[in-house]
């Protein structure tokens, strides 16, 4: 039986592990490297990195953390952040990520999806969503907007519209991040995350909000999400990834808890 | 020293990285010669089963491989490099290498988990192999251990050539072949642990045949 997945999502800036609140005021907590080792030895199942670097010197250094990471590390890992062509997946993907996570890129170029797919197989391409809350409305009917520029610019696509168009174009997962959720710890949006997993038929992670093990046993119970991205709740210690898949697994989750 | 076949499609460079860590000398290579003299071949594949079989056909890959595998030359197929050993794949309608009669099958989207929801494709996490019969690759290896998967596609080998299976929804077959000519749908070089060990039976193995040569 498939095992729900816990993954750690990674920031990287000029090469740092960085942390912000709703993407705002980030701070340098460490070596994405090490801390990536760590996480794999603690039973992390999939591991996200996402560069938030601006400059083509940055790019350069993150690219090296993700080849450092494939050397080092046994287990799947993506890479988000600036991938706006079947270009930048392939340098990721040569570096040895498994998958590319394409978010403002796809909005503007829906096509890289297809691209990509085409190029390197749907199951390398992850559609990453940043999505709000907003009023209902005839162009908005689920409520919920895609939103780019980490959660700056709005585009006025409806967000259960946007994860079927990905899925058709031929993305193999759907990273889906609420950007109200993001940083606050107070749970994961479990409507949202239900309206897009009733919606399609490829894997959803649920991202943003993660407080407690709870948060994630709902996530994958009542929203049947197929992984769950965390982040603070790793980061400042304060639970291992064992302790949380232990927490998760005495639910009735199944959790691969043997490593 | 194992080789690691290049046909372009696969993604050579995890297995060369796994191979790597465990200190397993290794080539990644077409040449027919190296292919030869290599204690064993893995044969990895990401993509389309497609694509993969045109970039074999076109170098003339598939009939060295075809070849090796006659004289007994060990080899494990990994993922699309499993699926590709079987005689044909629904993917992009596609005849295969056919040294292990059966074929490769898209999965049935009305098969449902336990909860009732309809499995999602492509069968992308870990999970557990449950053995049908022994096999070297999976010694010391924990009965609960489990694997990552990334696939639409499965193996549907003949029975008598199925060596361990999975479940998603319903049972499928996960490894297939026989001692010495094995392939696993999962990605042991990106399964932790146990999927580091059953690269290092892998490669035991190979060595021990060598030897009993």
């Amino acid at each position: 039986m498939l095992s729900k997945r816990i993954i750690p999502c990674l920031d990287v800036r000029d090469g740092k592990l960085t942390k912000g609140v709703k993407f705002q005021g980030n701070v340098d907590i460490g070596d994405p490297v090490e801390t990536a080792r760590m996480y794999y030895e603690q039973g992390a199942d999939e591991i996200v990195f996402y560069d938030i670097t601006a400059s083509s010197e940055g790019r350069g250094i993150f690219l090296d953390v993700v080849e450092r990471v494939a050397s080092q590390i046994f287990i799947p890992f993506s890479v988000g952040g600036g991938i706006n062509s079947v270009a930048d997946m392939r340098a990721v993907l040569c570096a040895g990520a498994e998958k590319c996570s394409v978010n403002s890129g796809a909005v503007k170029n829906p096509d890289i999806i297809s691209e990509g797919a085409a190029a390197f197989g749907a199951q390398c391409v992850v559609l990453g969503m940043d999505v709000k809350r907003v009023e209902k409305s005839a162009q908005i009917p689920s409520g919920f907007e895609v939103v780019i520029h980490g959660g700056r610019k709005y585009t006025g696509m409806d967000a259960i519209e946007w994860a079927k168009t990905g899925e058709a174009l031929g993305a193999g997962e759907i990273c889906l991040n609420s950007i109200d959720a993001d940083g606050t710890k107070d749970g994961y949006d479990l409507e949202l995350t239900r309206k897009v997993t009733k919606s399609v038929r490829i894997p959803v992670i649920a991202s943003g909000g993660a407080g407690n093990p709870q948060h994630m046993a709902d996530a994958f119970l009542q929203a049947k999400a197929s992984a769950a991205l965390i982040a603070s709740i790793v980061h400042y210690g304060e639970f291992t990834i064992r302790q949380l898949k232990e927490h998760i697994a005495a639910q009735g989750v199944h959790m691969r808890t043997t490593w | 020293m194992l080789a690691i076949l290049d046909y372009k499609a696969g993604n050579q460079t995890s297995v060369r990285r796994a191979l790597d860590h465990l200190g397993i000398a290794n080539q990644i290579t077409a040449d027919p010669d190296q292919l030869a003299s290599a204690d064993g071949i893995i044969f990895p594949g990401v993509g389309a089963a497609g694509q993969a079989m045109d970039e074999l056909s076109s170098g003339g890959l598939d009939e060295v491989l075809k070849s090796l595998i006659w004289q007994e030359k060990p080899l494990l197929g990994i993922c699309v490099g499993c699926q590709i050993l079987l005689d044909y794949c629904e993917e992009n309608d596609t005849r295969t290498l056919a040294v292990i009669p059966g074929e490769c099958r898209l999965f049935n989207p009305a098969w449902a988990e336990e909860d009732g929801t309809p499995i999602r494709v492509p069968h992308m996490g870990w999970n557990r192999v449950e053995l049908k019969k022994d096999c070297t690759l999976f010694k010391d290896i924990p009965s609960e251990a489990e694997f990552y998967f990334v696939h639409s596609y499965h193996p549907a080998p003949r029975p008598e050539f199925v060596i361990g299976v999975t479940m998603y929804g319903e049972n499928f077959c996960s490894v297939h072949g026989r001692t010495g000519l094995w392939a696993v749908q999962f990605h042991p070089e990106k399964s932790g642990a146990p999927g580091l060990k059953l690269l290092q039976n892998f490669h035991a193995y190979c060595l021990e045949a060598r030897h009993a040569q």
